[in-house]
């Protein structure tokens, strides 16, 4: 694996090697008819399988959506091998497959145990692939890397015996820096590792937040927990999950139901008294673990006294610069955005050929890392400004250098009704319309952010996008509700409706008459965001239904 | 009453059917309780020295609640058999022996080749319970 991040020992690669010999003989139950669907079911979902509209679906977990050049040629030989030569990279950093054998999912699970990769707890009632920030290790502003931590909690959360059926799936999330790019608030459990006055580093716990039919932003339950307390912390929050978390509806069933029903301040009472208790009960790995952890996510060998300069005569390049690079913490250095969402295309999809070539590109420019965002987008983390002209003309010639990060073609989107069974409503065709009638507007709007999704369940984040759009069934047809304001950074706000939904059409129309309205009313450097929060709602509704 | 499948105890197992919480604080004789998914294990703890059997009921194997009353029990010191009851799967007893039971009585009987198989899977384990097993952590740092 890469030099610069976890790598499985022994004890790991034997977790993931029983793991996948344990769901061969599972699916060997099933195939020869000793195993009902629906005991199979929580089996094969906690395998990230689910069975779609049209075959099965695997879904292979990323953690903190960090991938070698190795780990990511393995996910396009998985597309060429086993699905129809696609991807398609998820809102949780995750990668999903849509045309999936359950005969050959035992094959896929053991390719993937070959790069120190599973797809366990990729779904089911239990503890999901925890999440983080993208430009981790490589981000100007951060605190620390927050992935040592994310990986202790992976490790912790591995097969848990007490937390794998609990009210319902379990998301975790750890930044490290204050500008959240991990949508942290809303998350079950969000954590951030923060610097307390003593200077000593500790977790900030936000628990209870989620998107779903009842979005919420998580409240902080406790400011700072001490890192050689901090799985036991996680454990009482999970056991206080496990025990009072609503069993008669699934609706109600997430942790920010039974935070809200039971309100923070005696939900945090409750937790801190299990802590009191499971702190006699000596669970937490001692720190020297941590510290073995975070000595693999050690920084790359950073070239020192390199220029900053950029030859920018090409205008392609250089709008792919402005829009597409991060500022790095190391001079001569940038964070590279890979754009998923070319014009009219699937949001987040990418080809076997597309996968390898930007596994080609990370051993060669990105010290053999890339990340995974939540956006759906793919990350070069530290490429240096020199190299920025060549690594762009491969990504041209590959279909891949879309220069729209966090603007209105850079569009987050659920898989829908297209292969959701959940999904009420398409996502994929509004998305890919959107896309297309804004593209010539797209550099004069600037950042906009615009999530889609296909039912009440969010995948596609409507509730934080700038702009959201709900896919609904209204007796029978796909209606579309249209909703403005939200944010999933630390400014974390949740959208409002505007008013009656649309059709496939007319939200389109609707979309394309709230970027004029904002266009007329934008002050001096202000975003989209920024104006609705000033000038509020009305203007806008007033722009779509005149 | 359902026949114990795997029972993990070399002594005698207690004979008498569980009585529910409610009524074990009143009958100061019952050495047997069955908890049910909403019972509070915690109201149990003023007993164990009396308890000889608990058994734990998954009336569904997707409710997860009977694991932290498992763990919450052993964690108090409870020492008597700890049975798991009711739709209990092939694919769960692992996870439920890491939590404590040591003695299952499945609605549906288990294939035992199967059941052996999953009570060996694992031969590692990322968390320390109540089960003794050393966890991943502690071997790295021995």
């Amino acid at each position: 694996m890469g030099d610069l991040m976890y790598k499985y020992d022994q004890y790991d690669q034997a977790m993931v090697d029983a793991r996948v010999a344990e769901f061969r003989d599972q699916v060997r139950r099933r195939l020869d008819g000793h195993l009902p669907e629906e005991a199979f079911r929580p089996l094969r979902l906690m395998n990230g399988l689910y069975l779609q509209l049209h075959a099965y679906m695997l879904r292979v977990a990323i953690p903190y959506g960090t991938l070698s050049g190795a780990q990511m040629r393995m996910l396009g030989h998985i597309a060429d091998k086993y699905d129809r030569g696609y991807g398609h990279f998820t809102t949780r950093q995750n990668i999903q497959y849509n045309w999936i054998k359950l005969e050959e999912a035992p094959d896929i699970l053991a390719d993937l145990a070959s790069v120190e990769m599973h797809a366990i707890q990729t779904s089911g009632n239990c503890i999901r692939n925890t999440t983080s920030d993208q430009y981790a290790g490589a981000a100007a502003d951060e605190l620390v890397d927050p992935r040592p931590y994310a990986e202790l909690i992976r490790q912790w959360s591995t097969f848990h015996p007490e937390f794998s059926y609990l009210p319902r799936k379990f998301k975790m999330a750890v930044i490290a820096s204050d500008t959240d790019r991990a949508a942290m608030r809303l998350h079950d459990i969000g954590i951030q590792i923060v610097r307390n006055a003593a200077g000593e580093l500790g977790a900030a716990f936000y628990v209870g937040g989620g998107m779903g039919r009842t979005p919420m932003i998580a409240p902080c339950i406790n400011s700072f927990v001490p890192l050689d307390q901090f799985i036991t912390y996680a454990e009482a929050c999970l056991r206080v999950y496990n025990r009072h978390g609503r069993r008669d509806n699934k609706y109600k069933a997430r942790i920010k139901i039974l935070v809200h029903e039971l309100g923070k301040d005696e939900y945090t009472r409750q937790v801190e008294a299990e802590f009191a208790h499971l702190l006699s009960q000596n669970i937490e790995p001692p720190l020297a673990e941590l510290e073995r952890i975070k000595a693999q996510f050690v920084d790359p060998p950073f070239e020192t006294g390199l220029s900053d300069d950029l030859d920018r005569s090409d205008p392609d390049f250089a709008l792919w610069v402005d829009n597409n690079t991060v500022p790095h913490k190391a001079p001569g250095y940038a964070v590279a955005v890979i754009s998923l969402k070319p014009v009219g295309a699937i949001p987040g999809d990418a080809s076997a050929d597309q996968i390898r070539v930007m596994a080609d590109l990370a051993e060669r420019y990105s010290f053999d890392e890339l990340r995974v965002t939540h956006a759906q987008n793919i990350v070069l983390p530290h490429v240096r400004k020199a190299d920025l002209y060549a690594l762009w003309q491969v990504l041209d010639a590959n279909g891949l250098a879309t220069a729209n990060l966090d603007q209105i073609g850079d569009i987050i989107a659920c898989p829908g009704l297209d292969y959701c069974t959940l999904a009420n409503a398409r996502s994929i065709p509004v998305a890919q319309q959107i896309s297309q009638r804004m593209a010539a507007k797209e550099q004069e709007i600037g950042e906009l952010k615009l999530k889609i999704s296909g039912c009440i369940n969010a995948c596609g984040h409507h509730h934080a996008g700038h702009i959201g759009i709900l896919g609904v069934d209204r007796k029978g047809v796909e209606n579309y509700q249209l909703l403005l304001g939200g944010s999933e950074g630390a400014d974390c706000s949740l959208g409002q409706i505007t008013g009656p939904g649309f059709d496939e059409n007319g939200i389109v129309d609707a979309v394309e008459r709230v970027t004029e309205r904002y266009l007329g009313e934008r002050q001096q450097g202000e975003r989209f965001l920024d104006t609705y929060r000033r000038i509020g709602m009305a203007p806008f509704k007033e722009a779509i239904y005149g | 009453m359902v026949d114990v499948q795997f029972r993990f105890r070399s002594d005698e197992p207690v004979a008498d059917p569980g009585v529910t919480v409610d009524s074990f604080g009143e009958q100061t004789n019952a050495a047997a309780v069955r908890l049910e998914p909403g019972d509070e294990a915690r109201d149990l703890l003023p007993h164990l020295h009396r308890l000889r059997l608990v058994e734990v009921n998954f009336p569904v194997f997707g409710d997860g609640r009977g694991y932290s009353a498992a763990r919450i029990l052993r964690e108090a010191g409870y020492n008597g058999e700890l049975r798991a009851v009711g739709d209990v799967l092939v694919d769960q007893i692992a996870y439920m022996r890491r939590c404590g039971f040591d003695s299952f009585a499945p609605e549906h009987p288990l294939d035992p080749a199967d059941a052996e198989a999953a009570f060996k899977r694992y031969a590692e384990v990322y968390q320390p319970t109540t089960d003794g097993r050393s966890p991943i952590w502690a071997k790295r740092h021995g």
